[in-house]
């Protein structure tokens, strides 16, 4: 990394716990409680075990147990036991109706957190963005908020806990009422500060493309639970191959983090240091020779295989991202973040939907345009769907009608009189009540405020002024320096205020829910600038990244706690509600 | 045998011991035994498990108790050792307290004592009393001196000990005795007393002229109550035993084992008094036994009556005599004992207020708001009470208003809701398990509801409440689609209504059926007022309608496309009327259809077809996409026709589109733009000379002007 890093940043924790916790409690579970001699992975498919009793390890959801049921009923293999991660009682009552529930018997694995990477902790709960945010079931946030209470429990007491967000909210309180119910052991903080904030508080930086080398990997190659899958164009051979990505790949580390245009440069010095270090061997003698192959050899061999891989890596993302004409996707991309040349954006969207470039594409961009501009203009609304349709087909129409819900996809409201009487009302009476009545009012049209909140935080930097994407200065530089990301601007201030003071404005538009509770007691000082970032609704690659550099600059570390790694990409597809 | 002592205990109430059958006997003879009783044997390598002897005649048989019938008895038939031929043959027997020891009684009055293995004799005594004993029982406390056998005739108690002593004592009433883990209980018509042997510490204190430590103490003190100094003296002779300890000790231990408040104070004091004059002495002994003997006294008392001695009150724990405190409802009494011991809440006073609360809703004469009041003020909040506990009580006992009233006092809403179901508040218990964001909790609630109540009342219910009707809704959506409708209808959500009729007509295969729920959807559509959804509706039904009529005349395929890729699939077909009248019918952007014709042509290689097209009109997407297009398809040729139709705007973009550098830099120098020489500049390799030095050359003029 080129940018100076504060030295005395904080060490971190050591995550690995909560894997060696989870693992060992699985294998009890497994091998104690169930005996089980052989795995087999949950496909839906036949069932290859020819063992008489079946044990399935499965996510809570109802079509999976139905689809279990199915099976089960078909072999007629009984009695099975589940292990579900959390036991639902819907799931039960599945069980009940296929007539079934007798025979298998139930069983919790207390699992809520894996750690992808030395900084970075998955839920691995996809499915929480839209049951949560559109369905407005609340089933996880109590997961949610145990996972909290698993990390309070390792690594708390938290001294401060600030959020943003209803969902936040909520799950600050389920996990409040489970420190209530057990008794904490007085121990020393290794984590002193959480930031909770939903992921409605903004929608705006998940639907930009990102232009930071891990975030791209995962929009094009897709990243799952910390491993990529590169495709036969990458690896040049028959064979596709996967890789963990995280910061034990040296060359990763070293480049997750930057703007694309700068990877390429890191890596052909890379590649130069490499020659170096092997053109050693010339002119060496024996013993020293001897020396080389045994201390050094390994390590190189292993980081050239890796450069290799990433090279090509990159050279496939600079083949796709040419042909789509990504530079002028981005472009729209920032006119689109800047409020610029809005009807040049309507019309490259519009042609993007004709040509049909891709359906996830369009709609990513549909929904930029809305969430940036406060809604659409109602004859822009009507055509561009329409359109839409004719592209990609009339059941979308159930997906605008998801991402009208969500505010993502909303009709510019005639003059401002929503606004106006909400702030108005906002004013009058600020406890309890003009929460639930913000409430009622953001059912009613949910509005981004973008553009206003864009002015208040100063996200979109001057244009005029050259961005040097080597040296970056702000965390503008994840997005090639035309916006600072909102969330992660969020946390900044309100680490740099110790709270919500100042903020009122900033709060009021993004439609409140902000919270700040402190404890009563000083943890030492390194912990204290230890934070956990819980993205309820996940995050992308490029926050995180985000908020690497912002530690760099101010002397934090974050810890990044989301239900899953998201991008535009899932973000969207799990909005669709097409029938294929 | 002056050991023995009857001491008449305070007044108290009659204890019934209950008495157990033995378990089914089976037993090879088919006479009944004329007297049995368990033993332990578990010390004898004859067997581990629990044993039973029995007796006929003079001999005494023994088997282990048989939990199957089909188990075969263990028996075998013994002699007890050391039982004189000539005692004649056995009548009674009786095994003590801690099943070891056995006694039998022969029909010549002769009293054999031994183990209950009947490996070892303790001793053989002639009572010369032949009759049968009304009562025979064994009279030991653990640790015992002297092990002793209690007969009862009518109006005669005998002592018998090991020593082959025997005293007498009368009794004035018919009575029982009840063997007691270290005495025996000599129950009257109007008094029970307890006979026991005087245990050593006692003896040893206040026998006559007794030197030991402990009485030489209390001596001592007494002497010092009376400011003689001679408790000096006494004080000196035990200091110089070095047995001061000793002696405290004694006189603690002593004084636990009295009954009479002033013996035990004497003693207590004596031991205070003693203690001063040692430097490390633990209080902890005397500060327990302080305590104990508080509480003993206290339960001791009339109004109790719980005759309990030191040693069984040690046995049977504190835990057991705060539940027969609790059992009797003497309240008041376990949470003063529990508090003066200090045992902690959950264990001590918190239980006894949870026995007391479920106690007191049961009283009749009080209103509800009289008894929910009196629980909340004294129970509050103690940790390990729970109000929703209390509250079943309540209900139990018929009072269901004061089962609500209580549960309001009940901190955590998850642990009212299956109560308020038990009790058929469900509309409360719905809102309370909303209210404690259990997600779970609230399922329960709602399918308890669904199974209750009919239709319209359930939808009414989740109606006011929002999370259990998306969480319904949710279920719905993967289980009972028909339910999820009839919960819109009963909403009038007309806009979801919509949807739902378009979710369901992907699942229709026929088409007719398809039409039918998309009309459905038109319908709710416009009802909703969402003109667009309804119009963009309509165009699928006649996109459907029109797909079905040319996949049966020509055998399409477009059943389900879109409308684009239904055009896309008649032009390469080419059908290109059909396209055409899609274009105008579904007022196709004119764009979108040029392009759409472009990249079909282009892909079909129809060129003379492209360049009519071209000139049909002008092109309203306009003529680099011609080229860029005919260049995806390797044809240079045709490409380069368009090029001179482009806008000047894009005509550099076009020229290097084709390759043709010399007409971009002419193009570019044209234009005098010099980002777009430029660009051209950044194209041109080595072997372009001419056009370098041409367009550096234009830029040098461009520069000078």
């Amino acid at each position: 990394m080129a940018h100076s890093a504060r030295r005395d940043s904080p060490e971190l924790p050591d995550l690995s716990l909560l894997k060696r916790l989870v693992r060992d409690q699985l294998i009890y579970l497994l091998e104690q409680q169930h005996e089980v001699d052989k795995l087999y992975k949950v496909e839906y498919k036949p069932i290859s075990s020819i063992s008489d009793q079946l044990c399935f390890l499965i996510r809570p959801r109802i079509p999976t147990v139905k689809w279990i049921c199915g099976k089960l009923c078909e072999c007629r293999r009984l009695p099975a036991a589940f292990l579900l991660p959390a036991q639902f009682y819907a799931c039960e009552a599945v069980l009940e109706e296929q007539g079934i529930f007798g025979d298998v018997t139930t069983d919790e694995w207390a699992f809520y957190l894996l750690p992808l990477d030395d900084d970075i902790i998955s839920l691995e709960l996809p499915e929480f963005f839209r049951d949560n945010f559109l369905a407005g079931d609340q089933r996880w946030v109590r997961t949610a908020g145990s996972a909290l209470h698993l990390l309070h429990s390792l690594f708390g007491p938290f001294s401060k806990v600030y959020g943003i967000g209803r969902c936040s909210k909520m799950t600050y309180e389920s996990w409040r009422e489970q420190v209530e119910e057990g008794d904490q052991k007085p121990r020393l903080a290794e984590i002193g500060n959480v930031f909770l904030i939903d992921r409605d508080v903004d929608f705006v930086t998940p639907l930009c493309s990102q232009v930071v080398y891990e975030g791209l990997v995962d929009d094009i190659f897709r990243i799952k639970c910390g491993c990529v899958e590169f495709g036969t164009d990458v690896t040049s051979s028959e064979k596709s191959i996967k890789v963990m990505l995280n910061s034990k790949d040296k060359v990763f580390n070293e480049i997750r983090n930057e703007h694309f245009s700068n990877v390429f440069g890191f890596l052909s010095q890379k590649a130069r240091n490499l020659q170096i270090a092997y053109d050693k061997r010339q002119g060496m003698d024996i013993k020293q020779m001897k020396a080389f192959v045994s201390e050094e050899l390994k390590g190189l061999k292993q980081e050239h295989r890796l450069l290799t891989l990433h090279i090509s890596a990159s050279e496939s993302i600079m083949k796709k991202k040419t042909k789509q004409d990504f530079q002028e996707l981005l472009k729209t991309e920032h006119c689109l973040l800047e409020g610029f040349e809005i009807r040049e954006c309507v019309s490259f969207i519009e042609e993007h939907i004709n040509r049909q470039v891709s359906m996830i594409e369009s709609l990513r961009l549909l929904c930029l345009l809305s969430v940036t501009e406060n809604g659409l203009l109602p004859k822009d609304f009507r055509s561009l769907k329409a359109q839409y349709l004719q592209s990609y087909g009339a059941d979308h129409l159930l997906t605008f009608s998801n991402l009208k819900q969500l505010g993502l996809l909303v009709e510019q409201q005639p003059g401002e009189t929503l606004t106006v009487m909400e702030s108005k009302v906002g004013k009058l009476v600020n406890d309890r009540t003009a929460g639930k009545l913000t409430d009622a009012f953001s059912s009613l049209a949910k509005k981004s405020n973008f553009r206003a909140l864009s002015r208040k935080l100063n996200l979109v930097p001057k244009s005029d002024e050259e961005y040097d994407l080597r040296v970056p200065r702000d965390m503008a530089y994840i997005f090639s320096g035309a916006y600072v990301p909102l969330s992660c601007k969020l946390i900044e201030q309100v680490l740099e205020r110790d709270g919500w003071t100042g903020l009122e404005e900033v709060t009021r538009l993004i439609n409140g829910h902000e919270f700040a509770v402190t404890a009563d007691f000083k943890p030492k000082s390194d912990a204290q600038r230890i934070i956990l970032v819980m993205f309820l609704g996940g995050c992308t690659f490029s926050e995180i990244s985000a908020l690497r550099f912002l530690g760099k600059e101010k002397g934090y570390k974050f810890i990044v706690v989301t239900t899953a790694i998201t991008n535009s990409s899932r973000l969207l597809e799990a909005l669709l509600d097409n029938h294929v | 045998m002056q050991a023995f002592t009857i001491r008449p205990p305070p007044e108290s109430v009659p204890q019934v011991s209950r008495g157990s059958r033995p378990a089914g006997l089976s037993s090879l003879r088919t006479d009944r035994p004329k007297s049995w009783c368990p033993v332990d044997l578990s010390s004898t390598s004859w067997t581990t498990r629990p044993a039973l002897l029995w007796y006929d005649l003079g001999q005494v048989s023994r088997g282990t108790r048989v939990p199957h019938l089909s188990d075969p008895v263990l028996m075998c038939l013994q002699y007890p050792p050391g039982l004189s031929p000539q005692a004649g043959s056995i009548v009674s027997m009786s095994v003590s307290f801690s099943y070891k020891y056995l006694a039998l009684f022969t029909d010549t009055g002769h009293l054999w004592t031994g183990l209950s293995s009947l490996q070892e004799r303790l001793s053989e005594v002639d009572t010369k009393r032949t009759a049968r004993p009304k009562q025979m029982l064994w009279c030991r406390r653990p640790r015992a001196q002297q092990p002793s056998v209690v007969l009862m005739w009518d109006r005669l108690l005998l002592v018998v000990g090991a020593c082959n002593d025997t005293i007498q004592f009368p009794l004035e009433d018919e009575s029982v005795l009840v063997a007691e883990l270290d005495g025996v209980r000599i129950i009257g018509p109007s008094s029970q007393e307890l006979l026991q042997e005087v245990p050593v510490v006692c003896q040893d204190i206040f026998k006559i002229a007794s030197m030991a430590p402990g009485a030489l103490l209390l001596e001592a003190h007494r002497e010092y109550e009376k400011s003689s100094q001679k408790a000096d003296e006494y004080l000196r002779e035990i200091k110089e035993q070095n047995v001061l300890g000793d002696a405290v000790r004694q006189c603690v231990e002593a004084a636990a084992h009295e009954y009479d408040p002033d013996t035990q104070k004497a003693l207590m004091r004596a031991a205070s008094f003693g203690k001063c004059f040692l430097t490390e002495f633990s209080a902890e002994e005397f500060v327990t036994t302080c305590r104990e003997l508080r509480v003993l006294n206290a339960v001791r008392e009339r109004g109790v009556g719980m005759p309990l001695t030191h040693t069984q009150f040690k046995q049977m724990t504190l835990q057991v005599l705060i539940d027969r405190l609790v059992y009797r409802q003497l309240y008041p009494l376990a949470m003063e004992i529990c508090r003066y011991l200090k045992i902690p809440d959950y264990q001590g006073v918190s239980r006894v207020l949870k026995h007391w609360a479920s106690c007191k809703v049961q009283q009749k004469d009080l209103t509800d708001e009289a008894i929910a009041r009196a629980v909340c003020a004294k129970v509050g909040d103690s940790p390990g009470v729970s109000y929703s506990d209390v509250a079943a009580k309540a209900y139990e006992c018929g009072r269901t208003e004061l089962a609500i009233k209580l549960l309001d006092f009940e901190a955590r809403s998850g642990e009212q809701v299956p109560l308020l179901l038990k009790m058929k508040r469900s509309q409360l218990a719905l809102s309370k398990a909303v209210e404690s964001g259990d997600t779970d909790l609230v399922y329960t609630v709602v399918t308890y509801l669904k199974n209750e109540m009919n239709r319209g009342d359930f939808f009414m219910t989740l109606r006011n409440q929002p999370v259990a009707l998306s969480l319904y809704r949710q279920f719905c959506k993967l289980q009972e689609p028909q339910t999820l409708k009839d919960l819109y209808n009963q909403d009038d959500d007309h806009q979801e209504l919509g949807n739902f009729y378009v979710t369901a007509s992907y699942r229709e295969k026929r088409l007719e059926g398809r039409l039918s729920q998309l009309q459905g959807a038109v319908d709710e559509y416009n009802k909703a007022k969402n003109d667009f959804a309804a119009k963009a509706t309509e165009d699928e039904m006649r996109l459907l309608r029109f797909q079905r009529k040319l996949d049966d005349e020509k055998g399409a395929g477009l059943l389900g496309l879109s409308l684009q890729a239904t055009m896309e699939a008649l032009m390469s077909l080419g059908l290109h009327k059909q396209a055409e009248q899609l274009y105008r019918d579904f007022r196709v952007p004119d764009k979108r259809f040029w392009w759409l014709k472009l990249k079909s042509l282009a892909e079909k290689e129809q060129w003379e077809e492209l360049e009519k097209f071209s000139k049909s009109k002008k092109s309203p997407i306009g003529y680099l996409a011609f080229v860029e297009v005919c260049m995806k398809n390797n044809n240079r040729y045709e490409a380069k026709k368009y090029v001179s139709k482009v806008t000047p705007e894009q005509r550099v973009k076009a020229h290097l589109a084709v390759g043709d550098l010399e007409g971009a830099a002419d193009a570019a120098i044209e234009r005098r733009n010099e980002a777009e020489m430029a660009a051209v500049l950044s194209r041109c390799a080595a072997s372009d000379r001419l056009v370098v030095d041409k367009l550096n050359r234009a830029r040098a003029s461009g520069a000078k002007k």
